[in-house]
């Protein structure tokens, strides 16, 4: 496609009134060269909007770029399909964060009307990816407990065919194991129905169900996995569009507890767990001589909430003890049932099971440190009451119950991590994800066969915000395997998480990226004859995207990949690129700043300023009328983590004075929307600093900064301290050459 | 195939978990509108300082959302509009939508100018009325749709044409009028969330008679930037560092006089907030007065970090009285010690209430009599067929299980009109 660029001016907003406004033309129409600008008073107007529309019908005019406000706003007027678009943002990042009329102000917006002309010659449209392969909308749901139950038949119920893998021999999970629930309305102990469930699957002929089996391995990507199950020695291939991940949990290991909770030490001394089976199996009895049992004891949190042990808590073992302590209660209303608690956690309308409960005839007794002493035959629970202030010992009891907590079955296998490195592998300094083998979904990816963990062997990897969310595209972990959750929730998240599968089936197959950057049509492709295999960028990928051949070839699998550019920042023979952003884009781009000679003291900072977060809050500097720096210019990327080192050169061999990264919190409680991409931003810039100094150019010229969306008060100070920083360092020395 | 009209989804409510419920049905290729009473879209959390236990700010996710609509043309964004009515059945519903009157139109650009021309300030509600701003605004810094607003009281004063004439672009319109719409819809996920129950209430804990007692939402506001101190941590009476805080737990939850269920977040909330008092005031001495503390899940490693500050006190018992010291303005709690049997009595300078949750569909009245339970919540995911119900309206939850609530209900609504 032969290019046809114009450029529009709006002159709203104070635009016309801060800047030159024929000088920004003239600067576009010769110095750039575009064949047409044209300006308008209020551009975002109807009126605008048809003279850009006219162009294109009239005068062929196929790419734009749009100056005036930000791309934040506007965007459902500035719409058009089929053209090459870029937005200077000349509002909220040049005159109202400048004073007016004055030259910097002007040579500010001039260098982003070049910046964003050089973009748009760069760019091509992007075509999405579509495979050569038959797609697939098949869901593979992994685990046949209540939420893998729950989500095949709820994929059926939106018109999805479903694929069930279960490990066990029989469907039901941990819920099969179990007499009775406690969900909604949450006013007493209920039947469980789990029976029902299993039925409604099996006979539902869209679901393929195999139990006494398990996935021996996934290839591939979302739409275009390849399955293979191991059953009774036989395998089975199906292909998948997504995955919804919901393996379950295991209970801790009691043998593991603090001997004091009595664990072993008598058969009455049992968990939550075995108090289940004895329930299913008829009456709760002394299981050392099925004899009555009319003093119980539950105590809750045993090796939870407790670093040595599991650290966290979870949160279904409270309501599980008030459920079985009501279960005694009306078995034998005579019976004393005490419950240890450190804390009561029934949040919501729960709270109304706790005065169930307590209207039973339930004791409870605040104890942060129950023991349980077994003397003989004679079991006694002594702790400090809170309460009363005093110990107490419970004697003569029949049955003492303890609350193990739950762990995801994500968190039991080898870590992958810990497998020699290769010899001649490359030295990486990439932060490595945890991936257990935990033999769930045997993913045939470089990176590991399973979802890598984010804490205490949970999978997923933005838990507040995009609670779905794993590091591996099209897989989505449900139910307590995601995080420790009752029946209520896990039939809740099994619903959520084929809505995540189903949405990226549709996505996929429309060649677009899921999350975060749903829609995006653009995808990297690989210019192989220059691949040097250095496996950068399959190592630094956050998604594991890309595997590689038997020679370290990257092969990447567009289907999983999520169009961040970590790759293309990684990659040191810059051989990745999108149709709409490459290295040699944006290399282009920063090289197009105007750069003054050294006695003019003009110096020039490039900002690179990841578009989700930190650009957003340079908008509100702007939106709030405070102003900063004029030697900044600011450039947007996806991710601080497609910044690929070469731009840190063509920044300081063009002469400007520095580079500074705005980018999102990493490490333990990170931001980045692409996981490490800010981190590795950040690893990449130490490296570069090493370099620096080595070639006595002051490694003080780059910088990196982490900057939160709502931290714009501290932005001009921030970048006005930089500033005069580099003013101390002197201009660059490269400036003139 | 139906007809193309009831082939879309209607999601009420504008929050987290009817952000969720109509963006993640749009990305899977289903038209939606989005209603919202307010404004602007975010809901509660927009109000936020920080998230726990992250301590991150909610805009970060907001933004990343808004962005999934402004690049999503199949989600229709109508602000400040309320459902008043609902006919029909699963697959062919007849939705009457209020529009009340914004006097701005798409042409606002967020200029400003407006703001500018006008003289007549009104209490600020995104700062739960603790300043003032113009009465024509935008409802804060990253209100999405980034569109101004002109108050009812502003469009009747003398000064609405001067206003008016301010604006280059022939954005406001003085004689807009409520105005009423009637939509086709296959689904309906009803997402109307909460409001923090009305402190006045409680009273013997002295929020309207002691100035330095606050609410937890309103210490939100009052930590961030974009607040109405600038984001610094001050007493109300005075303007001064308060040198010690009490957080006081379940203010009307869990009692039976007031909200009778556990509004789940407050624990973490009032947590997050000591961390906020923590960062701005190193030798500030913090209570935090509880019955239980719940922190379910990894949350719990929050609780334990929080514990660790010797600044930070739980004091487990139940505030029975706040009262104010006239000359100083210093506030004396009555505590009963559950643990030691003691009544206390501590002096603080500011005390911040942990207000509950009160579902908001515990006081409208909901079109299409959709079922609710004791407390209001609409508390089951399918409230009738055809109509889902999603975060804080089912149960008092946090972001992420709003989130949750609010995906699982876009596959319901789906599932409501992929079967006809």
């Amino acid at each position: 496609m032969e290019k046809k660029l114009a450029v529009y001016i709006c002159t709203g907003c104070g635009i016309g009134d801060a800047l030159d406004i024929d000088q920004l033309s003239n600067l576009a129409t010769s110095d750039l060269s575009v064949p047409i600008c044209r300006t308008h008073a209020n551009l975002c107007s109807q009126e605008g909007a048809q003279l850009i529309r006219d162009d294109m019908a009239n005068e062929g005019v196929n790419s734009l770029v749009i100056a005036a406000c930000s791309p934040r706003v506007m965007y459902d007027v500035f719409n058009f399909d089929g053209v090459i678009m870029e937005r200077v943002n000349l509002r909220e990042q040049v005159v109202w964060c400048q004073p007016p009329k004055e030259e910097d102000t002007q040579m500010m917006a001039e260098d982003y009307m070049r910046m964003g002309v050089t973009k748009a010659t760069k760019m091509d449209l992007p075509e999405p990816y579509k495979p050569e392969e038959e797609l697939s909308r098949d869901i593979l749901v992994v685990g046949g407990g209540l939420t893998g139950l729950t989500a095949s038949l709820e994929a059926v119920k939106a018109g999805f065919s479903v694929v069930l893998v279960e490990k066990q021999a029989e469907l039901g999970g941990f819920q099969k194991k179990v007499a009775k629930k406690v969900t909604f309305p949450y006013k007493d102990i209920q039947d469980n129905d789990i029976d029902q469930l299993i039925q409604s699957v099996q006979q539902n002929d869209k679901i393929k169900v195999y139990t006494g089996a398990k996935v021996e391995k996934l290839v591939g990507g979302p739409c275009v996995f390849n399955l293979t199950v191991a059953q009774n020695g036989s395998t089975f291939e199906h292909r998948i569009g997504a995955v919804v991940q919901a393996a379950g949990w295991e209970p801790y290991d009691p043998a593991k507890l603090d001997a004091k909770l009595g664990y072993g030490a008598s058969p009455n001394v049992i968990t939550n767990v075995q108090f289940e089976e004895m329930s299913l199996a008829g009456s709760i009895t002394r299981p050392s001589d099925q004899q009555a049992v009319k003093n119980v004891a539950f105590l809750q949190c045993a090796g939870q909430r407790d670093p040595n042990y599991l650290p966290y808590c979870s949160a279904t073992c409270c309501f599980t003890a008030l459920k079985q302590a009501i279960q005694i209660k009306q078995q034998n209303p005579g019976s004393n049932v005490f419950v240890f608690f450190k804390e009561m956690r029934t949040p919501g309308q729960g709270e109304d099971f706790y005065r169930k409960a307590q209207e039973e005839g339930v004791i409870f007794v605040r104890s942060q440190d129950p023991e349980v002493l077994v003397r003989g035959s004679k079991i006694e629970v002594q702790a400090f009451d809170e309460l009363l202030g005093d110990t107490v010992l419970l004697g003569d009891l029949d049955l003492v119950v303890l609350a193990t907590g739950m762990v995801p079955r994500t968190a039991f296998g080898e870590d992958c991590r810990a497998k020699e490195k290769k010899e001649g592998e490359p030295e990486v300094e990439v932060p490595q994800d945890a991936i257990l083998a935990s033999d769930i979904l045997n993913l045939q990816y470089r990176q590991g066969p399973e979802l890598p963990g984010l804490q205490f062997g949970f999978p997923d990897s933005h838990f507040i915000c995009f609670p779905y969310e794993s590091r591996r595209t099209g897989i989505y972990p449900a139910g307590p395997v995601r995080r420790p959750m009752g029946v209520a929730n896990s039939i809740d998240d099994a619903t959520g998480a084929v809505m995540k599968a189903i949405q990226c089936i549709e996505l996929t197959s429309r060649g677009l990226a899921v999350h975060p950057r749903a829609g995006d049509a653009s995808y990297p492709e690989f210019f192989m004859q220059r691949c040097t295999q250095c496996k950068r960028c399959t190592e630094e990928c956050p998604f594991g995207a890309i595997n590689e051949d038997e020679k370290g070839n990257p092969l990447p699998q567009p289907t999983r990949c999520r169009r961040c550019g970590v790759c293309m920042g990684a990659c040191p023979e810059r051989i990745i690129s999108f149709k709409n952003y490459s290295v040699a884009m944006i290399g282009d781009t920063i090289k197009s700043i105007n750069v003054p000679e050294e006695y003019d003291e003009k110096p020039r900072i490039l900002v690179l300023a990841c578009e989700n977060d930190a650009y957003p809050a340079l908008d509100m500097v702007g939106l709030r009328r405070m102003t900063y720096n004029a030697w900044v210019r600011v450039l947007p990327v996806r991710c601080l983590g497609s910044m690929n080192l070469v731009w840190v050169a063509d920044t300081l061999s063009k002469g400007i004075d520095g580079v500074l990264l705005l980018g999102c919190q990493h490490g333990e409680n990170y931001q980045c929307h692409f996981i490490k991409g800010s981190e590795l931003a950040n690893i990449r810039l130490s490296k570069v600093k090493e370099t620096l100094d080595r070639l006595v150019l002051e490694s003080d010229r780059v910088r990196f900064e982490t900057v939160a969306i709502t931290d714009y008060d501290k932005l001009p100070a921030l970048l006005d301290e930089y500033a005069e920083k580099l003013n101390e360092i002197g201009p660059n020395p490269y400036k003139g050459y | 195939m139906a007809n193309a009209v009831t082939q879309s989804i209607l999601v009420v409510g504008g929050g987290m978990s009817g952000l969720a419920a109509a963006i993640e049905a749009a990305e899977a290729g289903h038209e939606v509108y989005l209603v919202e009473k307010n404004p602007y879209l975010g809901g509660r959390v927009a109000q936020l300082h920080q998230y726990f236990p992250k301590l991150c700010p909610p805009y970060c996710g907001l933004e990343l959302n808004f962005r999934r609509i402004k690049n999503n043309p199949k989600v229709r964004v109508l602000t400040m509009a309320e459902v008043e009515a609902i006919t029909g059945r699963e697959g062919d519903f007849d939705v009457t939508i209020k529009m009340n009157p914004r006097y701005v139109n798409e042409k606002c650009t967020a200029c400003n100018k407006c703001a500018e021309a006008t003289t007549m300030e009104i209490d600020n509600p995104f700062n739960y009325g603790m300043d003032k701003m113009k009465a024509a605004y935008l409802p804060h810094d990253m209100a999405f749709p980034m569109r101004y607003v002109l108050d009812p009281a502003l469009v009747a004063s003398p000064e609405a044409q001067k206003v008016k004439d301010a604006c280059p672009y022939g954005a406001i319109d003085l004689t807009m009028e409520p105005k009423t719409l009637t939509l086709k819809v296959g689904a309906i996920t009803w997402a109307t969330g909460w409001k923090p129950y009305d402190a006045a209430k409680l009273d013997t804990l002295g929020f309207k008679t002691c100035q330095n007692v606050v609410t937890n939402v309103m210490m939100e506001r009052l930590s961030a930037w974009s607040g109405p101190t600038q984001g610094k941590i001050v007493r109300p009476s005075d303007g001064k560092a308060p040198e010690t805080i009490a957080f006081v737990q379940c203010a009307g939850s869990r009692d039976q006089n007031h909200l009778p269920f556990c509004s789940s977040i407050c624990c973490l909330a009032s947590m997050k907030q000591a961390t906020y008092v923590r960062e701005q005031y190193p030798d500030a001495k913090i209570y935090i007065f509880y019955i239980d503390i719940r922190a379910m899940d990894r949350l719990e490693t929050f609780y334990q970090k929080v514990k660790e500050d010797p600044n930070i006190r739980f004091f487990k018992g139940k505030v029975a009285k706040i009262e104010e010291d006239p000359a100083t303005k210093n506030l004396i709690l009555r505590v009963e010690d559950t643990a030691a049997g003691a009544l206390h009595q501590i002096t603080v300078d500011m005390a911040v209430l942990a207000t509950g949750m009160q579902p908001n569909s515990s006081e409208d009245t909901l079109p299409g009599s959709i079922p609710i339970d004791e407390y209001g919540f609409v508390a089951t995911l399918q409230a009738q067929p055809g109509i889902y119900a999603a975060g804080c309206t089912r149960t008092p939850v946090a972001v992420s299980e709003s989130v949750q609530d609010g995906t699982a209900a876009a596959l319901k609504a789906i599932q409501s009109i992929a079967r006809r």
